[in-house]
């Protein structure tokens, strides 16, 4: 899923500047699985807005909301006429949401109040782990399943740098050497031979480094009214 | 082209001299030169004197540790005017693989021979850590893209080099103490697969460890095909080897090392601090000395690498007391 994490109080507040309206929106998908911008974490951040302004001499009215998910046009298309009077949203949503919402609404602006951190796996309560990086070119068959892209530092293809050691990354000794477990699930598997061939440069036209990147499915278009 | 350039050289891949003294039977010896954190020169000749006629190549490392210093190869040209043998070290962690070809082609018109191809210190332990990193391609595939540069006249994409192709002779790292212990010969066979030319390892402090690596080596034959190159250093001080053992990531220090380093000290009051120091140095040369008439026996070991950061005076007396001086003169 995507995770994000929110922003701390004062950058929101920074953000805000002469503001007076805020309206907080949170998004009801990734974000609330993650506890950083569901209908609970925008009640939260309402009211620390509410208290720190008015602590600060210049109370914000601040408004709540939250839609099933701010990176779909139905679902937000509904906020048009609730986001009139504002002289600012501040979206929970990750950096999709954010942004669908000043395209949709261009007449007003919404601000970042998550910083949106990654493709995660919540591989127990409370612990979210980097699995995905989206590179558009999945190499999992050749790694036995575990991603080296997203999981080790360097983003190594030809295995573990000599940083390696008791399956810890040099980088973080809480990071797992992505390496170390590929290796071990070679051996598990009686794979070794797949770890021994050369892996060639990756194509990274399909990743970021590309351009942004852009689907187009002609079978899923709708047509175009009057064609 | 490919072949005119062979003759030139004599058949030898690169001409290097560390080339000679290794495809000669000698056995060989590397130093290491850190550049400058700075564009005065003074660092890099001083420097230069110390190791110029003591070992056969020096390694000019590329911004270690990840603290940005002079480029190795700018600093390569500074030592080569000082009579020293370059080894350009080249990672993958600062330059895509359009920057690191460009940057060969203009290395090997300044005359550099010797290239070093790693993956690079990640940049969190450096003086940038708020840097982004590239990684475009890894050290395999490096050493793979020069291979095809100096053998196949050709550039990654797979184009040709039309207006001379670079001469390098090919090194990479290997690290016996890094984990998984089982992978690394293994790894070190890929290496040998994209063809590199000789090897250079970590820093050993474990040589029963190194011997069962090296074991392994020549099990898979590799010892053949590659020269490898066992990586040595003096320790400076008791302290100095309690950080090794104890906060490098990929080194493992037996407890021997540290050990003798305070041995060394046990009979000098801690306020002697210049017979403290003299005692630690005179202790971690001879350690080395040792380590090295150790090393140098174990089957499939060419040379060995000597890694006196900081410390390029101990360089001599190791050579010296381990019996290899002088250094063999090529044609």
């Amino acid at each position: 899923m995507i995770v994000g994490e929110q922003k701390p109080l004062t950058e929101i507040m920074e953000q805000l500047g002469e503001a007076r309206k805020v309206l907080v929106a949170g998004c009801g998908t990734c974000v609330t699985v993650c506890f950083a911008g569901g209908e609970k974490e925008v009640g939260i951040l309402a009211s620390a807005l509410r208290m720190k302004s008015k602590l600060d001499g210049r109370p914000i009215e601040v408004d709540e909301i939250t839609v099933q998910r701010q990176c779909e046009w139905e679902y937000i298309d509904p906020l048009a006429e609730q986001l009139q009077g504002y002289d600012i949203v501040v979206s929970l949503a990750c950096g999709i949401g954010v942004q669908a919402m000043n395209e949709r609404f261009s007449e007003i602006i919404t601000l970042p109040g998550i910083n949106t951190t990654s493709l995660s796996l919540p591989v127990e309560q409370g612990i979210w782990e980097e699995r995905c990086q989206a590179c558009g070119d999945c190499i999992l068959d050749l790694t036995l399943g575990i991603c080296p892209i997203a999981r080790c530092s360097k983003q190594l293809l030809n295995g573990p740098c000599g940083g390696s050691q008791r399956g810890e990354c040099e980088v973080n000794p809480d990071v797992p050497c992505a390496w170390q477990l590929i290796w071990e699930r070679a051996i598990k598997f009686g794979k070794m031979d797949q770890l021994l061939e050369m892996q060639p440069p990756k194509n990274w036209s399909s990743s970021r480094d590309g351009g942004p990147r852009k689907i187009v499915r002609e079978d899923l278009r709708l047509a175009e009214e009057g064609k | 082209m490919a072949e005119a350039a062979k003759e030139q050289s004599n058949g030898y891949k690169s001409g290097s001299n560390l080339e000679k003294v290794l495809t000669n039977g000698y056995f060989a010896v590397t130093g290491e030169l850190g550049p400058p954190q700075g564009s005065d020169l003074e660092e890099i000749l001083h420097k230069s004197q110390l190791l110029r006629g003591v070992v056969d190549a020096v390694n000019i490392t590329d911004n270690q540790t990840a603290v940005v210093r002079m480029s190795s190869i700018a600093s390569g040209v500074l030592a080569m005017r000082e009579g020293l043998e370059p080894i350009v070290q080249m990672t993958c962690r600062d330059r895509n693989r359009l920057a690191i070809q460009a940057d060969l082609l203009g290395a090997s018109a300044l005359g550099m021979r010797n290239l070093l191809c790693l993956t690079g210190d990640h940049q969190s332990f450096g003086n940038h850590p708020t840097a982004k990193n590239v990684h475009d391609i890894d050290s395999v595939q490096l050493v793979r893209m020069v291979k095809d540069m100096r053998d196949d006249n050709i550039f990654q994409c797979g184009d040709p080099i039309k207006f001379g192709n670079p001469r390098f002779f090919i090194g990479a790292a290997s690290n016996p103490f890094a984990d998984p212990f089982e992978y690394r010969p293994y790894r070190l066979a890929k290496k040998v697969a994209a063809g590199v030319d000789f090897i250079q390892t970590q820093l050993i402090y474990d040589i029963p460890r190194f011997r069962e690596f090296m074991k392994r080596v020549v099990d898979l034959g590799l010892h053949k095909k590659v020269y490898i190159l066992a990586g040595v250093g003096p320790i400076k001080s008791a302290g100095a080897a309690r950080y090794m053992r104890d906060k490098v990531p990929g080194m493992i220090v037996q407890d021997m090392y540290v050990d003798r380093m305070n041995a060394a000290v046990a009979d000098i009051p801690k306020e002697e601090k210049k017979a403290r120091r003299e005692a630690w140095q005179a202790e971690g040369i001879k350690m080395c000395i040792e380590q090295i008439q150790e090393i140098k026996e174990i089957e499939g070991v060419a040379g060995v690498h000597i890694m006196a950061i900081e410390w390029e005076e101990a360089v001599k007396p190791i050579v010296e007391g381990a019996g290899l001086f002088p250094r063999p003169t090529m044609e």
